[in-house]
């Protein structure tokens, strides 16, 4: 016996009907993405549910890669059988077993095929007994089973579910519009991406690339990360923005204390005109409170003044620690603490301001014009799309 | 040529020749270089280990990889004993292991280790129970080979994973130079700690391969120096041989998806001719892995026989070199009690995905042909 299909339940109900209808074709869009290396899978969807249908392929994966879909509350695997009792009986204790943990249970059996001779209530006894001959040390609990078996006869069939799996929650990735995200190579700026995809967003990324001063293999990490990032919203593009002249150009020409804020409010002014230019209307950083220089609140204060669009700030109230167990969770951390740096150290100021103001930034700014040097930036940045499912390093594909 | 001695080595794959050469010449940097030129290298075994990890269902950071199936065994068992050699110092292992096993351990015990060596019954299969009974307070490692190489005796290594994650301080290593891509084994569902697999039986390269080192493992490594592979075997990454073996993995997993059925065939088929012709035994288990079948033909030196064969170009395998007065016993045999007559004439046939029914044919009328020849010799020898 296997398992015939993985119904989906999806969450935030509370959507009017035309929202309604809009959520759920981005989320069985989404699914059909995220299920294409099984190509033998097949979505339906009803009025409520949807069901993906496995022909065949490996249900655990399957149902691993369903887990990462955001915008589905929970998940469970079901048979389908005829509809006589025997076989009932026998797909029943199949969905039980199949979790070797569960030590109690509960039968709910639901007749929307009256012409099926058992009632329902006979039925939930004739299972349950069935279960219990069948199996050792476990018993029936209705108020707090392990596993509650979901019976339900309908016209075409009978269909038996058992454990509910959790979905990855939040809501599907592109109903809620699109961010830009700030993407160094460290341990933040990845989760915070995650985090706003799990609210519907689309996310697309942008980095700031210094050569020679950073490595390319720190831009790679990058790439990696915006790679593995697709996992959750299927496609990632990367804006790559050579940035090199800019922070020269800081590095020669504003106090030293200074630079890093500076540096930061060009990254700011760049990040607002590719958003402006793509018609998205916010940013999104891996900004959170008190960790270093660039992130006490004066600090904050005198960044986000350069820009008027909502800046999406995911971590800022939480600790490294539960941001490092997310980052690993979702995995990216394993590629974040791989040791290049991302931010050139020849430009590191030894003593940052850690109380930078708005007035003083911008007084030191205007000795300079930097107008040209983000116009080139910004024309000569590389965009980079990646797809769920790419390897990414194609050219090592026949090698390999 | 008719090649039937793949449990000693396969012919590798020309895609994995080709794989080999165009590494050796468009990426020979060392991926430890700073340089872009180095950074390439380090994404192409980088992208190799995602590979290999995907096809071993593992993680990709519980794959090291290695020179082959001895380095692999001996970085597991002395690895694990050196490195907590604190809690205990017994080790359990099989008596037909590998030498890259029982060497590994007997070196251990020249350092003041206690080695058991559990005995196998006739079909040379250690049982669940006598591992059980083995197992002292101050067992920190059980080593057991999935199929063994000259017989073809499949371990119950799943039972074995299975008793072993009962004691949280004993790690299990599964020698799966043999079994891999022969016989189906899920190093995950087998709950393993450490798992050997080498590239040259599955027409990769020699001196390649891998050891799985399931993640948070402490090993202590063989090979001292720079930081290369998480710090578990320092040493320049022999990348062309690396992605050689991932895909020579690649390329055999796929035969064992599409051919392992007509293998299975193959061997039966092989075994039935073997078993009609007069004065040849069978030692290897009817259920035993799909490639090896090791028969004995009482009376013939099997170095006679091997070379007779070797004369028309077909190629298979003893054990037990030729010694006129001293005839070497073939310790799996021995270990399974086979009598002296059957341990001293031991042939090991050993099929790939690549033998063809016809091979199999042609060297059963051949062998016929060569036992006949020799018979007269033979008997007026002995």
């Amino acid at each position: 016996m296997n398992f015939e299909h993985i119904m989906i339940r999806y969450g935030e109900m509370a959507l009017k009907k035309k929202n309604r209808n809009q959520f759920e074709r981005r989320l069985h869009h989404n699914i059909i993405e995220k299920l294409k290396p099984y190509p033998n899978t097949h979505v339906k969807k009803t009025r409520d549910r949807m069901y993906v249908l496995l022909n065949g392929e490996p249900e655990d994966e399957v149902m691993k890669s369903l887990q990462e879909v955001f915008g589905i509350h929970s998940l469970s695997f079901a048979v389908k059988t005829d509809k006589t009792e025997e076989l009932i009986k026998e797909a029943a204790l199949f969905a039980f077993q199949a979790d070797d943990t569960a030590k109690t249970f509960k039968v709910s059996a639901k007749r929307t095929d009256k012409q099926f001779p058992v009632h329902s209530q006979d039925l939930n006894q004739h299972l349950g007994g069935y279960i219990l001959a069948h199996t050792e040390g476990v018993r029936v609990d209705v108020h707090n089973p392990d596993v509650e078996l979901k019976v339900e006869v309908r016209h075409d069939a009978a269909y038996v579910t058992s454990k509910d799996y959790p979905g990855a929650g939040g809501l599907p990735v592109g109903t809620t519009g699109k961010s830009l995200l700030l993407l160094s190579g460290g341990i933040d700026s990845p989760v915070a991406g995650y985090l706003t995809m799990k609210r519907g967003v689309e996310i697309e990324a942008v980095h700031f690339h210094s050569p020679p001063y950073t490595s390319e293999r720190a831009k790679q990490k990058v790439l990696d990360l915006a790679k593995a990032m697709t996992r959750y919203g299927n496609r990632v593009k990367v804006h790559v923005v050579p940035f090199t002249k800019v922070q020269q150009k800081i590095h020669r020409e504003m106090p030293e204390g200074y630079s890093m804020t500076i540096m930061r409010r060009m990254m700011m002014r760049i990040s607002e005109s590719l958003a402006n230019n793509r018609e998205i209307l916010s940013l999104t950083t891996g900004e959170s409170l008190g960790q270093v220089a660039s992130q006490t609140m004066e600090s904050m204060h005198a960044i986000n003044d350069v820009t008027n669009y909502p800046i999406i700030r995911p971590l800022v109230s939480m600790d490294k620690l539960d941001i490092i167990d997310l980052s690993k969770k979702i995995g990216t951390y394993d590629i974040s603490i791989r040791p290049f740096e991302d931010c050139c150290t020849v430009f590191l100021p030894s003593a940052p301001k850690t109380r930078p103001t708005r007035e003083k930034a911008a007084s030191y700014e205007a000795h300079a014009d930097f107008t040209d040097d983000l116009q080139e930036a910004l024309r000569q940045t590389e965009t980079i799309e990646f797809k769920s499912g790419d390897t990414i390093n194609k050219e090592f594909e026949d090698l390999l | 040529m008719i090649y039937l001695d793949n449990s000693a080595t396969t012919k590798p794959y020309d895609a994995v020749l080709d794989s080999f050469n165009k590494v050796s010449s468009t990426y020979f940097a060392n991926p430890s270089s700073v340089h872009r030129f180095g950074g390439e290298a380090e994404r192409l075994l980088r992208q190799s280990k995602i590979q290999a990890a995907e096809l071993m269902g593992v993680e990709e950071d519980e794959m090291v990889f290695t020179s082959g199936g001895t380095e692999g065994n001996n970085m597991a068992i002395k690895g694990i004993a050196l490195a907590h050699q604190a809690r205990g110092k017994h080790i359990i292992t099989s008596q037909i292991e590998h030498p890259s096993v029982l060497e590994a351990c007997r070196s251990l015990e020249s350092l003041g280790f206690k080695v058991t060596y559990l005995p196998v019954d006739e079909t040379g299969r250690v049982t669940v129970d006598s591992v059980e009974s083995a197992i002292q307070k101050d067992t920190i490692l059980i080593s057991i080979m999935s199929v063994n190489n000259e017989l073809g005796s499949i371990q119950p290594v799943e039972q074995i994973g299975e008793l072993a994650a009962h004691y949280p301080k004993l790690f299990f290593h599964v020698d799966h130079v043999q079994g891999l891509y022969k016989t189906p084994f899920d190093i995950k569902g087998a709950k393993v700690d450490l798992c050997t697999v080498s590239g040259h039986k599955v027409h990769g390269l020699k001196g390649t391969g891998a050891l799985y080192v399931k993640r948070g493992t402490q090993l202590f490594p063989l090979f001292h120096g720079g930081n290369q592979e998480a710090d578990y075997r320092a040493g320049t990454e022999n990348v062309p041989g690396i992605v050689a073996f991932v895909k020579a993995l690649r390329l055999t997993s796929h035969q064992q998806q599409t051919n392992r059925e007509s293998l299975i065939r193959m061997k039966r088929d092989l075994r039935a001719a073997l078993a009609g012709i007069n004065g040849v035994h069978i030692n290897s288990p009817e259920d035993g892995a799909p490639h090896i079948v090791n028969i004995s033909v009482p009376g013939y030196k099997p170095e006679v026989v091997i070379h007779a064969l070797g004369e028309k170009e077909i190629y298979i395998s003893t054990k037990s070199a030729c010694s006129s007065k001293h005839p070497d016993v073939s310790a799996v045999l021995a270990a399974c009690r086979f009598n002296e007559e059957r341990t001293t004439s031991a042939l090991r046939i050993s099929l790939s995905y690549q033998t063809e029914p016809s091979e199999i044919d042609t060297f059963v009328t051949e062998l016929k042909a060569t036992l006949n020849e020799l018979k007269e010799t033979m008997e007026r020898s002995s």
